[in-house]
């Protein structure tokens, strides 16, 4: 193994966004003929140096050898010269063209399409046999199934005779069925030779499949080991590390009727299906927080119940009432009128109206309420202001400016805007996402303070948060969510985050 | 952080923009072998030189607020209404059945009745598209073009097959009766020496009341307040719990309420009679006021204001540089909004480049005075890293 | 109506749908590219002035021809710098452009030959006169055949031919050619194609440009074939109706031939007759007039066959991871 030089090898890339450091001095290699696993936390900078890999940024510091030649890849077409295909996250197919058509794009041998399109039928053939990649040339892809979709991806890197295969998360839209099949698909491309690279978050898939596994961690590279030698419990240890524990004082709860009931609730969005029938209930004066990884289907959990989206079926009670889930009620004025208050996952693009001030901010979604109208027509923006003004107070929003447009505050006060708002509603029920992504410390500890405080009020509370610390913090019980369905329940102090971590991934105790 | 001042978005940015139209016009005035220097004096002097040019600028001023204000407040929810022009036209139609059917007793009754009139049929007009747009996601831009045409067809059948007088071969309504005639600047500022025949009307109150309106509308009224949440995020507007499909519909309709009347003044005001063509291409200038003005009210009665002079001045240019087409106007016009609309960012960017330049030069100087930055400023850039994944 | 009446309608509606052809397939290479374009107006008007006024001058139909391209494809990379390089809002550059063209056209027409925004009227070979095909005359007495080949197909203008020609030619580089799969795919996902290591930019460049050189093709023929010489807003909304009829094909070329005949028949019919008779019913000949907005409003509704455009169609594309 020693003579053959690596396939990959990185050498002290750095790659920073203004002031976050997404990648720091990190070096792998990768031995030609393997499968290696890169595991990480959300954030932890695996896409980042994946893209620097296939050209998409510009490293500030590092080389990049390829087969043991320093190779500079500035931008894809370099990527793609060097032999390496990237089957992105998103699929990068045009929807309504054919799987021969998107395979040849920007591969074709020459001005006329015809040459082309018969040798990549055969090709495709070819292909399918030797790997297990059977796709209908001729098929539309819009008419594939996503599985079939991701075939048609790595067939494109295939046909462009790519060595080296990056897949990033390619299993976040499979089912476990089309799952395996992948599997199985990367265990014959690396038995023809070719290298791949796996990033996922998912650790049953880094055991299954990988030679060798990297862990990121906060923009660096935290370990690398044999599959062999190591176990799901270690990686989880090392992907989430041992942080300062940000310790929240916090009384034990004192529970008292349910507040929320949440019975079978199933949720379709953009034809997948996100919640697979879920059941839970939230008393009040406690903390239900909902670990696991994005994309798991906690979003569309939130987004259901603060009257975002529809549902497809099942119940949803309030303080014993039914709410609507598909009808004209079932909008967010509806939900906040029952007493549903929400802090949404991303203030940015949900919570907030950028270009609007403090104080505009401070009466979204509840621009209705009496006291902010001056008569039957016009806003009474004096009252506005002067609310906002109290709560920015109260809530040490800084710079104490109500006139001052969301976009000019540092993150965590934007998202202490959004927070005053919300939990100064009095809501019967607070749903918070991602309370404390991107927010500073200071912020963080205050934001935590309020909610237990709010907790204390005897107000019910769903905390999701792809956070584990946050989570094992703040929670008086933890559900983990997986594949839109929820793992099992645990309390706080009778679990660890190695256990959650294994719930996140799909697996139960028993099976690690 | 903001990358601009604010005032460097809403004034500099614009002003900037109009200056380059103005140049380059300026350019096309020098090929044209004439002084761009005399000609702007020729136009300043037709414009404001006298009451009959005040007339003419502030009679055309009105019209652009109302096309104006209709295309500014479709941009606020985020929707491109180009359709001003049939939407106008049609209330023209409002207006002529308003004052030709019922008698009315006075110029004032009449009005209120012509306004609310030429307000439902234009806004009839943009009903259409509207639901199109909300329901089936058609768009608006080019079904707006498409009932351009069809408007203006259904009003030349109109014209020539119901409304014209029996025996006459003008494709135009009888002229409207006598009490509906609204008063001109002669008769309510005749003092500061408008003639009988000037075309200023009371309508140009009218357009300044929905200036107020649309003020009052879009910064005061909970309407107001989700069209522009709805027009800067749906996401966020759908959280907030705003109807993606009423704000549509809604917002349209004003729009084209607004275009539509724009007939007060022309059309009852002016000709008081309809006649084919009655708007004559303010629609479209509408856009430029509208970009121009940053779909603000103040800045969209500045812009008419400029367009009004421009139309005026334009009319004088051609008639004391017969080499200069009154077109000239019209490529002035598309300069303004290709400079403030299409070319944005060609403005824009080096601006941006140019005040973060200076933003950082001066937390460089403050970071050297006070050795303890403010404690945020690591955290600024966190959403961006999130985004990485 | 006797065949010759038919005949002759038949002809006009060549005639009419040839500019409204060729303004459309130049929207259908932009619009596939992913670039709307509301300018083929301006563009048309553009080129119906610099060929009119470059075929007086030099008394060449073709020199016209050339300028007539020229003066399109300036207004193409205009619309290009705005909405590809500046990443600008693309249909109010359109509609910048056609104000434009309507503007400037007539501001140097009045200053070039002081007729009141117009040329003066082209005669001889500043023209494109029309051409008889082979054998015409010789076929002209067989019954239906010969009138039909000798009045219907052969008598048109170079440009008529052309064309007719272009839309294969434009089925066979949108469906056959390397270039023709790259400039679908820009339209329809920008990010497949930058993956792919494939320059959007210029792909979308090239469609703009060759949506120049059709604009230029279809006012080079209103001036100089149509008609006999620029007037103020000569082309009179067809660049508007290319655009239905666009979407009325759904953005193919063959289908845009299709279209570009009915809304040509509809315009002959209009202006042969002004109201048709239908039993007791009488249609209007505003009615024919609007009726290819209206079926594109329809269309666009969705009611009847939906039209979707290519769906990165009006968003600049932004390089993203």
């Amino acid at each position: 193994m020693t003579s053959t030089p690596p396939a990959i090898e990185l050498r002290g890339i750095s790659k920073a966004f203004g002031p976050v450091q997404a990648n720091k001095d990190i070096s792998i290699s990768v031995q030609p003929g393997t499968i290696h696993g890169i595991v990480g936390e959300n954030g932890a900078g695996k896409s980042t140096l994946m893209s620097i890999l296939y050209g998409f940024y510009k490293a500030d510091k590092g080389e990049i050898y390829i087969n043991g030649q320093l190779t500079p890849i500035p931008d894809s077409q370099a990527a793609i010269r060097a032999g390496i295909g990237m089957v992105h996250q998103h699929f990068k197919l045009v929807e309504n063209f054919t799987v021969v058509e998107n395979v040849i794009l920007g591969a074709e041998d020459g001005a006329m399409l015809q040459p082309s399109i018969s040798k990549a039928r055969k090709l495709l053939t070819d292909l399918a046999a030797e790997y297990g990649l059977e796709v209908n040339p001729d098929a539309r892809i819009e008419d594939l199934s996503v599985g079939h979709q991701q075939r048609v991806e790595i067939l494109k890197q295939l046909y462009r005779q790519a060595d080296i295969l990056i897949l990033d998360e390619p299993t976040g839209v499979l089912t476990p069925a089309e799952a395996d099949q992948l599997f199985r698909i990367l265990e014959r491309l690396k038995e023809e030779g070719k290298t791949i690279i796996l990033i996922t978050h998912k650790l049953r898939e880094i055991m299954e499949v990988t030679d060798t596994v990297s862990v990121m961690r906060r923009g660096q590279m935290t370990a690398t080991v044999k599959t062999s030698d190591t176990s799901p419990a270690e990686l989880a240890e090392l992907m989430v590390g041992r942080k300062v524990l940000l310790r929240v004082d916090k009384a034990p709860a004192k529970p008292g009727k349910t507040v929320l009931e949440v019975d079978n609730l199933r949720v379709r969005h953009h034809g997948v299906d996100k919640l697979k029938g879920i059941s839970f209930q939230i008393r009040a004066g406690e903390i239900l927080g909902i670990a696991g990884v994005a994309g798991n289907g906690q979003s569309e959990l939130l987004e259901v119940l603060g009257g975002m989206i529809p549902a497809q079926g099942g119940t949803v009670r309030m303080n014993g009432d039914a709410i609507d889930l598909t009808g004209a009620k079932s909008d967010g004025q509806s939900r906040r009128a029952r007493g549903i208050a929400h802090v949404p996952e991303d203030r940015q693009s949900e919570g907030l109206i950028m270009p609007y001030e403090a104080w505009e901010n401070m009466a979204f979604g509840y621009h209705h309420d009496p006291a902010y109208q001056a008569n039957r027509f016009l806003m009474n923006n004096a009252a506005i202001k002067a609310d906002t003004a109290e709560k920015m107070e109260q809530y040490d929003v800084r710079p104490r400016n109500p006139r001052l447009p969301a976009r000019n505050f540092s993150g965590g006060n934007q998202q202490k805007i959004v927070v005053a708002r919300e939990m100064e509603r009095n809501p019967d029920l607070l749903l918070v996402g991602q309370p404390t992504r991107g927010v500073d410390i200071g912020a963080i500890e205050f934001i935590h303070r309020q909610i237990i405080a709010l907790r204390d009020q005897g107000k019910a509370i769903l905390l999701v948060s792809v956070e584990l610390d946050e989570i094992m913090g703040l929670s008086d019980r933890i559900a983990v969510m997986f594949d839109g369905q929820i793992m099992g329940e645990r309390l706080p102090d009778q679990t660890d985050e190695n256990e959650l971590g294994l719930m996140m991934a799909g697996m139960t105790k028993g099976a690690a | 952080m903001d990358k601009m001042p604010k005032w460097a978005d809403v004034i500099l940015i614009p002003l900037i923009s109009v200056i380059l139209a103005l140049l380059v016009s300026g350019l096309v005035v020098i090929f044209i072998g004439e002084s761009p220097i005399e000609a702007m004096q020729i136009m300043i002097r037709g414009a404001f030189g006298n009451a009959y040019g005040w007339g003419y600028t502030l009679f055309y001023t009105t019209n652009f607020i109302f096309t104006g204000l209709a295309v500014a407040v479709a941009f606020h929810a985020k929707m491109f209404n180009i359709g001003g022009e049939g939407q106008a036209a049609l209330g023209g139609l409002g207006v002529a059945i308003i004052c030709l059917t019922i008698p009315w007793p006075h110029w004032s009754v009449a009005l209120l009745a012509a306004v609310i009139g030429s307000a439902v049929f234009g806004a009839a007009w943009a009903a259409i598209p509207a639901y199109l747009q909300a329901k089936r996601g058609s768009h608006i831009v080019i079904t707006t073009i498409m009932f351009n045409f069809i408007a203006s067809a259904l009003l030349v059948y109109l014209l020539v097959n119901v409304f014209r007088v029996p025996g006459s071969m003008a494709p135009e309504t009888a002229r409207f009766p006598e009490a509906v005639h609204l008063p001109n600047a002669s008769q309510f500022a005749g003092f500061l020496g408008f003639r009988p025949s000037t075309p200023l009307n009371v309508s140009f109150f009218v357009a300044i009341l929905a200036c107020v309106f649309v003020w009052l509308l879009i910064w005061r009224t909970r309407l107001g307040y989700e069209i522009r949440a709805f027009g800067h995020s749906e996401t966020a507007a759908v959280y907030a719990g705003i109807h993606p499909v009423k704000i549509v519909m809604v917002s349209m309709l004003i729009s084209g309420g607004l275009a539509g009347m724009m007939a007060i003044n022309g059309v009852m005001g002016e000709a008081e009679r309809l006649v084919i063509d009655n708007v004559q291409g303010a629609g479209f200038v509408g856009i430029a006021v509208a970009l121009m003005g940053r779909s603000h009210p103040v800045g969209v009665f500045l812009a008419a204001l400029l367009f009004g002079a421009l139309y005026q001045g334009g009319a004088e240019l051609e008639f004391e540089m017969p080499a200069v087409s009154r077109e000239m106007i019209v490529v002035i016009q598309a300069l303004v909004i290709l400079f403030t609309g299409a070319l944005d960012n060609m403005v824009r960017m080096p601006m941006e480049a140019f005040f973060l330049a200076r933003h950082r030069r001066q937390e460089a100087a403050a970071a050297a005075a006070a050795p303890n930055p403010k404690p945020d400023a690591a955290h600024t850039g966190a959403p961006a890293a999130q985004r990485e994944e | 109506m006797d065949f010759l009446t038919i005949l002759q309608i038949l002809d006009s509606t060549v005639r009419l749908a040839t500019p409204l052809l060729l303004a459309c397939l130049a929207g259908l290479f932009s619009e596939r590219s992913g670039i709307f374009d509301i300018g083929l107006e301006g563009k048309m008007l553009a080129a119906a002035f610099a060929s009119a006024a470059i075929a007086f001058v030099t008394g060449s139909a073709w020199a016209g021809l050339a300028a007539g391209i020229g003066a399109s494809m300036i207004l193409a990379l205009l619309h290009g710098v705005a909405s590809i390089t500046f990443r600008g809002n693309q249909l109010i550059s359109g509609v910048a452009i056609n104000f434009l063209a309507a503007g400037l056209s007539v501001v140097i027409a009045q200053t070039a030959f002081r007729q009141g925004g117009r040329t003066p009227a082209l005669t001889g070979d500043a023209r494109f006169t029309e051409i008889t095909l082979p054998f015409a005359d010789a076929v002209a007495d067989v019954p239906v055949i010969g009138p039909i080949y000798a009045n219907l197909i052969s008598g048109h203008s170079i440009l008529v031919y052309v064309a007719l020609l272009i839309v294969p030619l434009t089925w066979w580089v949108l469906f056959r050619t390397r270039f023709g799969l790259r400039l679908r795919a820009v339209g329809e996902n920008p990010a497949a194609v930058d993956t792919a290591g494939i320059s959007v930019v210029g792909l979308r460049y090239a469609a703009v440009l060759i949506c120049g050189v059709l604009c230029g093709i279809a006012g080079a023929y209103l001036a100089t074939s149509l008609s006999a010489g620029f007037v103020k807003d000569m082309s009179a909304g067809r660049g508007f109706i290319a655009l239905a009829a666009l979407i009325f094909s759904k953005w193919r070329p063959w289908y845009a031939l299709m279209a570009c005949l009915l809304f040509g028949l509809l315009d002959a019919v209009g202006n042969r007759y002004q109201n048709i008779q239908l039993g007791d019913f009488v249609i209007p000949v505003q009615f024919m007039q609007a009726l290819p907005y209206i079926l594109t409003v329809i269309i666009l509704a969705g009611f009847v066959g939906r039209a979707i455009p290519p769906r990165a169609g009006g968003e600049p594309y932004v390089k993203e991871r």
